[in-house]
């Protein structure tokens, strides 16, 4: 089984900075990591390949420092890994990025599972998978909550939608997208760090492209446009009971109850 | 027959003068949760509770129960595990959660004033912040930082850091007469004669009311790496940490941990562990300025594990895979007592070479007496913490099991050359063992200068060193 996971390097702290001038996101190369949904979405690559054999490769598209990111796949246990890097490729929408990436998976290899994180910490759409899979014309499964397990040319897994769950038959080839918690990602091995400290990662041009028109990548390619980004007002709200201690314990149970932070 | 006044309505009315009568909680008023702390068996109801939000008032409280004679027994959070904080002898509990503020953060000095109330977790958010970083890293987040004044608190950043005492520098008190009193300051030296502040940092609230501290900062660290490393046996993971702790880096914790703990901990949370691919590890943190420095350190601390026969070397380098492991190790406490219907604990501390020696004791006696003991702790500052379950046995069988249970790992820690209380303190429920453990010359002095301070022996009796 060929299984390929999407990750990209975001901003290592959660503390992101919006350049006042630009509205871009202000990526210092020295503190960035692995998108945390994306280790979901590699560790179920990974523990598919445990169960029915096969390979886990992963793929990005960045900047050549994003580099770091599938050395830290290898060292989590991921068998090859490719990055799509150009400077025409810079400032895409997600419709740019999806089609940018699978243009590079199309190059990579052939995939029986294509498997992304629901969305990344940076940019928060939710999309690129979806698009992804729309550009390759598989189907796609989103907001994926447990990953039954392979039977045969398909895959069996719980969609989690707003009201219920539905439990699902994909077939080969096919991408989804998984959540978050739904399994606990591993940690990257130190003796595997050092195992593939060489290992190769391919690299893809605007050049290795089979769509050559540069209209159809990074600015020029978007759809949209970001006019502004600016840093979202905060929506915590912040309440004070002031009663006798029965009365209150009521109100506190009350109000995790109906937050469903109780079983 | 106490020797103590036992209150009653003048008191409270008394008492109301110093203290608005809202603030003070008497008879019926008294919550349960003011009659025990978070693991003592030992539960006692105070007669009354005041909470004061100044060292004035605690000074008008103390001074009257001075001249009464009543038992004032301080109380923080509650969450202490030997009994520093159960009213004995009931009489008045100064409870000082509502003295709450950060009054100043000294930048040139890099000092934080602090209130007696403030939670440990309020103290590392409120620095952190500000690019500064108080080390001391005790597994309660909760508990307010008098009570860890109290129990000189230690934690697992010790290894590098130190612990509670080594950033204490000043405090404000009120002794038992009522005296406020200054200790210490922002000094960085201090010669001038005996250091009193040393000796109140750890006297459970047997000596003086701590009203404020003055607490040392440093610089916060930038970054911070997890190894979590697994090995075939806890032998071998305890027998590499003084071979790490001889080597030329410094972690600033160094943990052990056992799989049946960490499982008890994946129930507790509900939340799967990183790793089980072995039923023992080492659980090591390094900080430094940046990710790059700090692998330098763990290259040649992973040639040393791989050597004494570690699986392998997991890296937690970043804040989401750091909490996976950290949120469980900080859960191992509630997770071990959530696996049982009553436990008590062992804090004892022993010269970090002997740790091996001890917890094969602890297995061994484990085995002969037939009994659930779990243990974790600070490898890398050779402190301890072994818990006795009590599951299904009767009160009989429970007391005889833990009194010797208990007992003979005393006697063990004393023959490795340890002590009672590595960071939990005496309180009521170690004093037995303090008394074995000490020369009898040592339990004198602790009376004497228990006597010096409280000289009508008010504050939080029969604690510590006093039957």
């Amino acid at each position: 089984m060929e299984i390929l996971v999407c990750i990209k390097q975001v901003p290592g702290s959660n503390k992101v900075e919006v350049d006042p001038v630009t509205g871009v996101l202000k990526r210092n190369g020295a503190d960035s990591k692995m998108n945390p949904y994306d280790l979901y979405a590699l560790e179920c690559g990974l523990k598919l390949r445990e169960q029915y054999g096969g390979r886990v490769s992963v793929i990005t598209m960045g900047p050549p420092q994003a580099q770091a990111i599938i050395k830290e796949a290898y060292a989590m246990g991921a068998d090859a890994g490719a990055i799509v890097s150009d400077r025409a490729f810079g400032g895409a929408d997600v419709l740019a990025t999806a089609h940018t990436l699978a243009q590079g998976i199309k190059k990579f290899g052939k995939f029986d599972i294509i498997l992304c994180g629901l969305q990344t910490t940076d940019g928060d759409t939710a999309q690129v998978g979806p698009e992804v899979s729309e550009q390759l014309d598989i189907p796609c499964v989103c907001n994926v909550k447990e990953i039954k397990g392979v039977e045969g040319d398909n895959i069996l897994v719980d969609m989690e939608m707003a009201q219920d769950i539905e439990h699902l038959k994909v077939s080969f080839p096919c991408l989804i997208t998984v959540q978050k918690d739904i399994v606990q990602p591993r940690l990257p091995s130190y003796l595997k760090k050092k195992d593939t400290e060489n290992r190769e990662i391919v690299m893809y041009t605007l050049k290795d492209m089979e769509d050559q028109n540069k209209n159809n990548y990074g600015l020029n390619g978007s759809a949209t446009q970001v006019q502004r980004i600016f840093p979202p007002t905060s929506d915590k709200v912040q309440v004070t009971w002031d009663d006798p201690a029965d009365v209150l314990a009521e109100k506190i149970y009350s109000t995790i109850k109906s937050r469903k932070l109780l079983g | 027959m106490s020797e103590y006044k036992v209150l009653d309505a003048s008191d409270l009315e008394a008492i109301s003068q110093y203290v608005p009568r809202e603030r003070i909680l008497w008879a019926d008023e008294i919550n349960e949760e003011y009659s025990h702390d978070e693991l003592s068996a030992d539960a006692s109801y105070p007669e009354m509770v005041v909470k004061i939000t100044s060292a004035e008032e605690a000074s008008k409280v103390m001074r009257y129960a001075n001249e009464k004679h009543i038992a004032v027994t301080p109380r923080g959070a509650g969450t202490g595990l030997v009994g520093s904080s159960v009213a004995v002898e009931k009489g008045i509990m100064i409870d000082t959660t509502l003295m709450n503020h950060f009054l100043e953060l000294d930048e040139k000095n890099l000092t934080l004033t602090v209130e007696p109330g403030v939670l440990l977790m309020e103290i590392g958010q409120y620095v952190e912040e500000k690019g500064l970083f108080y080390p001391p890293d005790p597994g309660e987040k909760t508990a307010t930082i008098g009570g860890n004044i109290s129990t000189n608190a230690g934690g697992m950043r010790a290894v590098k850091y130190g612990v509670t005492r080594d950033y204490v520098r000043g405090l404000e008190v009120v002794l038992a007469d009522g005296t406020i009193m200054e200790v210490g300051g922002k000094v960085v030296k201090n010669s001038s004669g005996y250091d009193l502040k040393d000796l109140i940092v750890g006297s459970e609230g047997t000596l003086c009311l701590v009203t404020k501290a003055i607490l040392r900062l440093l610089p916060l660290p930038q970054k911070n790496v997890s190894l979590l490393i697994p090995f075939p046996t806890l032998a071998q993971a305890i027998g590499t940490v003084p071979l790490i702790v001889s080597s030329n880096v410094i972690p600033t914790a160094v943990e052990f941990m056992e799989r049946e703990v960490i499982m008890d901990s994946e129930e507790y949370l509900g939340k799967k562990f990183p790793d089980n691919q072995a039923d023992a590890y080492l659980l090591l943190k390094f900080d430094g300025a940046s990710v790059e420095e700090i692998s330098k350190y763990y290259d040649s601390v992973a040639q040393i594990c791989l050597e004494q026969g570690a699986l392998d070397l997991l890296i937690a380098d970043t804040d989401e895979r750091a909490e996976a492991i950290w949120k469980a190790r900080g859960a191992f406490l509630e997770a071990i007592k959530g696996s049982t219907t009553m436990m008590d604990e062992v804090d004892v501390v022993v010269p970090r070479s002997c740790v091996n020696e001890f917890v094969e004791f602890v297995h061994d006696l484990r085995k002969e007496m037939g009994i659930r003991i779990k243990s974790f702790g600070h490898a890398g500052d050779g402190n301890l913490h072994v818990y006795i379950l009590r599951d299904d046995m009767d009160d009989k069988k429970w007391a005889e099991m833990l009194g010797k249970a208990m007992e003979r790992m005393y006697l063990k820690a004393r023959e490795l050359k340890g002590q009672v209380s590595g960071e939990h303190g005496i309180g009521l429920a170690k004093k037995p063992y303090l008394k074995e453990s000490l020369p009898k010359e040592s339990m004198k002095l602790m009376q004497g200068i228990k006597k010096a301070f409280d000289p009508n022996n008010i504050l939080n009796p029969h604690k510590v060193c006093f039957d």
